[in-house]
């Protein structure tokens, strides 16, 4: 047995240290465009077979921290570092962090009424007034007010939010910070908060698994992932006063609507002006250091960062996602030269 | 029959099928659980899974060949951290052990073993990625490594006191030295009881998701060397089981039906040896 | 002198020390893992001092943090889940060892053991899709029948401590089990054989002579179980509810420490948060000492009539 087991050892380890010419190149950090990222980098390893980018899922703030503390080449975030974040950034790598806009995404209002299978039109203020825990049933004239025709029954809200820190709650508490001075100063925004009503579902999967099975309840999640896995989601009224629906669309739209696009790209779209706008959407962002000590993973990040603003842009649709909008590409592909 | 004894031959019934429906309760779970993997999980399993690298979202197929692969390595460091220390710790606990220091021992061992997966995974990250500052098989496979030892221990312990005393004074009494009489009687009399402790334990660390989320990370491609990022089973299962995409979800269930399959593998191997080896195999 | 150099000859003294060595690193280990805590978590322990451990807010975004609901539930749902599966796990390994044939038996127990391999998050997924329906189910009628006690009070949303009970009770079933059995096989045949030939039945000669002289081993697999169910995280999380809140009901939606650390942590930003996070840690694995240490006592005064 002693035999067999070092004969296993030598083996993996021969298998193991099968070594290559290859460049890789670390990054981690959102979970929302993942699958797009996945796609990109697939495919651009295709194109360039000595090029391996490895991108691993372990959520905004994780992509923030692992990028301060130098473990992964790049870092990936749905929220915007923040001033502190850069400045601490700045005091441990010495070098600046770029943000660089990839694709958007957008929350979205999911509910199960029993009897109820139209879409839901929802305002500010009845999201708002639902989770701060001020309206309690879906009967409320808040709710039925722009749904007129539907009947919506005298039961109790059940609200179900992300348990886990996460960019889809940092958007989602963004926007209603935006459209509710209380939320603001009661809860405020962030990848998680101090939720005054509600149970906490574990991930997209755990949201959408409570809302599925517990009767007369609603949360948010991910559009692209109510779209994939099929739930009804509401339209949410816009600042222009017109109820959206979050399509590809009306999220480039919004994106759109920003007028002067900072330098550094850090830039909240929720609450966008436009008139067919979608008001709960963001940019998700490349994050990605100024000093790139090896001079071949700069090269691949940079041509990479070329790639993904041209022919990445063209695959975004067929997942779902929206793409960026002209000027914004156009602005980030300035940026690159940043990098040095 | 006086009503005392059939008092206590009712009680001796009751009690008897009480044992055998908790038997079947146990074993009832885990049969539910295993054909729900094995339904959805062998559906889409197929040769590809074993040999093809993971597909990104939206094309169908591929496989999880660097995440077996990666499991594979990750045990086997786990298994050189924690096997050597959990055992010798065990023989010192039964064979050689002061009370007082013994109880420190026992006693620290229940606490490591309380210590969550995923704080594990921090003390990997802050101990060996952050000083060399980037992930690698080496931190994941010693977080597992730590996570085993406390099993590891408690388990030796108990089969080696198992092994009857007059074994131990009849090598003794034929000459041995008291190391003689552990390593040639003592330990081949548990060696059943070892080794399935030994299994349970890997098959524990094995479905281990969180230690792996900050030291082994994960990589997309094969991970040559030790030092380098890899892909790990659980970890996959954990990333396509909560993702919005069918296919993946389908992969989610053969990825735990694989990892499943494997730690069945490996226990029906053991046991094939210890019942060829030896009269103290169950 | 002569006798030392012998005992070195013969190998005792080196396997003495090897073995000493290996049992040291153990505490070396937990020392350093512990060390690693406590400097990580000094923001938080300088910021909120001992009133971390009694309060009761966790506010991110304000930047407050309290233990108390995560310490709650913790508590809670391992005690309800030891209830459950003490007297589970300690009648199958009684059934596997003392009366099924043991081509069976070996089965079973192998069936058993694969349990403890199933990955957490795949009991986790399982359980939201699977045990919380179910449990939606039974609910009404536990509650009908102990509805009146504050514990089984209150509506159902299927997460619950109620259900992070009954995952935990499953998962720590495989330890228990399978080490009691162990333990109790390893039983003297003559014990059983002494007992039944003095006319007592099976029964009470497995009850009243087998399992307390396998005492020590069931409360050691009992305390593996105990361990694990504290520090339980995948598939915990998916259940509970992850609502940092105290309520007396069972059925209410809770949370617990190792839960929140996993939810919470890779989106930690800030060293104040991540030193509250790993505090928590820290937290429970204070927990652990106290419960190990009342579990010890309760046993130390029980065990007197047991042996080894």
């Amino acid at each position: 047995m002693t035999r067999n087991t070092i004969g296993a050892i030598i083996g993996i380890a021969l298998l193991a240290g099968a070594a290559s010419a290859q460049t890789l190149i670390n990054g981690a950090g959102a979970t929302f465009p993942y699958p797009m990222y996945s796609k990109w980098f697939d495919s651009y390893h295709k194109k360039f077979p000595t090029i391996q980018f490895n991108y691993n899922s372990i959520g905004s703030g994780g992509g923030i921290q692992q990028v301060t503390a130098g473990t992964v080449d790049f870092g990936a975030s749905d929220g915007p570092m923040n001033d502190t974040q850069i400045k601490d950034f700045k005091d441990k790598r010495g070098a600046e962090i770029l943000h660089f806009p990839t694709v958007l995404g957008a929350d979205v209002p999911v509910y199960n009424i029993p009897g109820v299978s139209s879409q839901l039109n929802f305002t500010p203020e009845a999201l708002a007034g639902i989770f701060l825990g001020q309206i309690k049933k879906w009967n409320d004239p808040a709710i039925t007010g722009p749904n007129p025709g539907v009947k919506l029954p005298a039961n109790d809200i059940v609200v179900v939010h992300r348990s886990e820190g996460s960019g889809t709650t940092y958007c989602w508490t963004d926007y209603l910070s935006k459209i509710s001075k209380e939320w603001e100063t009661k809860v405020g925004r962030g990848t998680s908060v101090q939720w005054p009503v509600g149970l906490g579902g574990k991930g997209n999967e755990g949201v959408s698994g409570q809302i599925k099975q517990q009767p007369n309840s609603m949360g948010y999640v991910e559009l692209i992932y109510a779209v994939q896995s099929k739930m009804t989601y509401g339209k949410v009224k816009n600042a222009a006063g017109n109820f959206v629906n979050a399509t590809l669309e009306s999220v480039t739209e919004a994106a759109g609507s920003v007028k002067d696009m900072p330098d550094d790209f850090r830039v909240s779209i929720t609450n966008a002006p436009g008139k067919g706008a979608y008001p709960v959407a963001t940019f998700t962002w490349l994050l990605i250091p100024t000093k790139i000590a090896d001079p071949v993973k700069k090269k691949a990040i940079t041509d990479f960062l070329h790639w993904m603003l041209t022919e990445g842009q063209t695959m975004t649709a067929a997942l779902d996602y929206a793409p960026l909008p002209k000027p914004v590409i156009a602005k980030e592909t300035k940026a690159i030269a940043k990098i040095n | 029959m006086s009503w005392n004894k059939r008092r206590r031959k009712a009680v001796n019934a009751i009690m008897l099928s009480l044992t055998a429906l908790c038997t079947l309760f146990a074993a009832g779970s885990l049969v539910f659980i295993l054909s729900y993997l094995f339904v959805h999980g062998a559906a889409s399993l197929n040769w590809n899974f074993f040999t093809k690298l993971p597909t990104p979202v939206g094309e169908t197929g591929g496989g999880m060949a660097n995440a077996i692969l990666g499991s594979a390595k990750l045990l086997l460091l786990a298994t050189c951290v924690g096997v050597p220390i959990g055992f010798l710790g065990g023989v010192y606990l039964a064979e050689f052990g002061t009370s007082t220091f013994s109880f420190v021992v026992r006693y620290v061992t229940d606490l490591l073993n309380g210590v969550p997966s995923i704080v594990m995974g921090i003390f990997a990250y802050s101990l060996i990625v952050i000083r060399q500052k980037h992930f690698s098989t080496l931190a994941g496979g010693l977080a597992l490594g730590v996570m085993m030892i406390p099993i590891a221990i408690r388990s030796s312990e108990e089969f080696l006191r198992g092994v009857p005393l007059s074994l131990r004074e009849g090598a003794m009494a034929l000459g041995a030295s008291k190391s003689r009489a552990i390593w040639t009687v003592v330990v081949p009399a548990a060696k059943a009881g070892l080794i399935t402790g030994i299994m349970l334990n890997l098959a524990r660390v094995a479905g281990e998701t969180a230690p792996l989320l900050f030291t082994s990370f994960s990589n997309r491609f094969w991970s040559p060397g030790w030092n380098q990022p890899t892909a790990a089973l659980p970890e996959m299962v954990y990333k396509y089981a909560i993702s919005a995409y069918d296919d993946w979800h389908q992969q989610a269930w053969s990825a735990g039906f694989v990892l499943l399959t494997l730690v069945l593998a490996v226990n029906i191997v053991a046991r094939m040896i210890l019942s060829k080896r030896g009269p103290a195999a169950r | 002198m002569q006798a030392f150099v012998k005992r070195v000859r013969n190998g005792d003294e080196i396997a003495y020390a090897i073995t000493f060595l290996c049992a040291f690193a153990v505490i070396a280990i937990t020392a350093l893992l512990v060390f690693e805590l406590y400097r990580n978590s000094e923001p938080s322990r300088v910021k909120f001092g001992w009133s971390f451990l009694w309060t009761k807010t966790w506010d991110p975004v304000a930047g407050e943090f309290g233990a108390l609901p995560f310490i709650y539930g913790t508590v809670v749902t391992s005690a309800f889940a030891m209830i459950l599966g003490i007297p589970l796990g300690v009648g199958a390994a009684i059934f596997l060892a003392e009366l099924a044939p043991p081509r069976i038996s070996s089965g079973l127990t192998f069936l058993i053991e694969l349990l403890a391999a199933v990955p957490s998050v795949i009991i986790g997924v399982l359980g939201v899709f699977i045990l919380l329906p179910f449990l939606r189910i039974v609910q009404p009628y536990i509650q009908g029948a102990l509805g009146w006690t504050p514990l089984f009070a209150g509506p159902f949303y299927g997460v619950s401590l109620f259900s992070a009970g009954v995952v935990l009770t499953i998962m720590i079933l495989p330890f228990i089990i399978s080490i009691s059995r162990e333990v109790l096989l390893s039983v003297p045949n003559d014990q059983r054989e002494g007992a039944l030939a003095l006319g007592a039945t099976r029964w009470e000669s497995t009850w009243d002579v087998v399992v307390p002289f396998a005492r020590k081993g069931i409360v050691g697999s009992i305390f593996l179980a105990l361990a694990r169910s504290l520090g339980e995280t995948m598939a915990v999380t998916m259940v509970v509810g992850n609502d940092p809140k105290i309520s007396a009901s069972l059925f209410a939606p809770g949370y617990s420490i190792a839960a929140v650390i996993a939810n919470e942590f890779t989106e930690a930003t800030g060293d104040l948060y991540q030193g509250a996070l790993i505090e928590l840690g820290l937290v429970l694995f204070a927990l652990t000492i106290v419960i190990n240490g009342a579990a010890r006592i309760l046993v130390a005064s029980t065990t007197k009539r047991g042996t080894s």
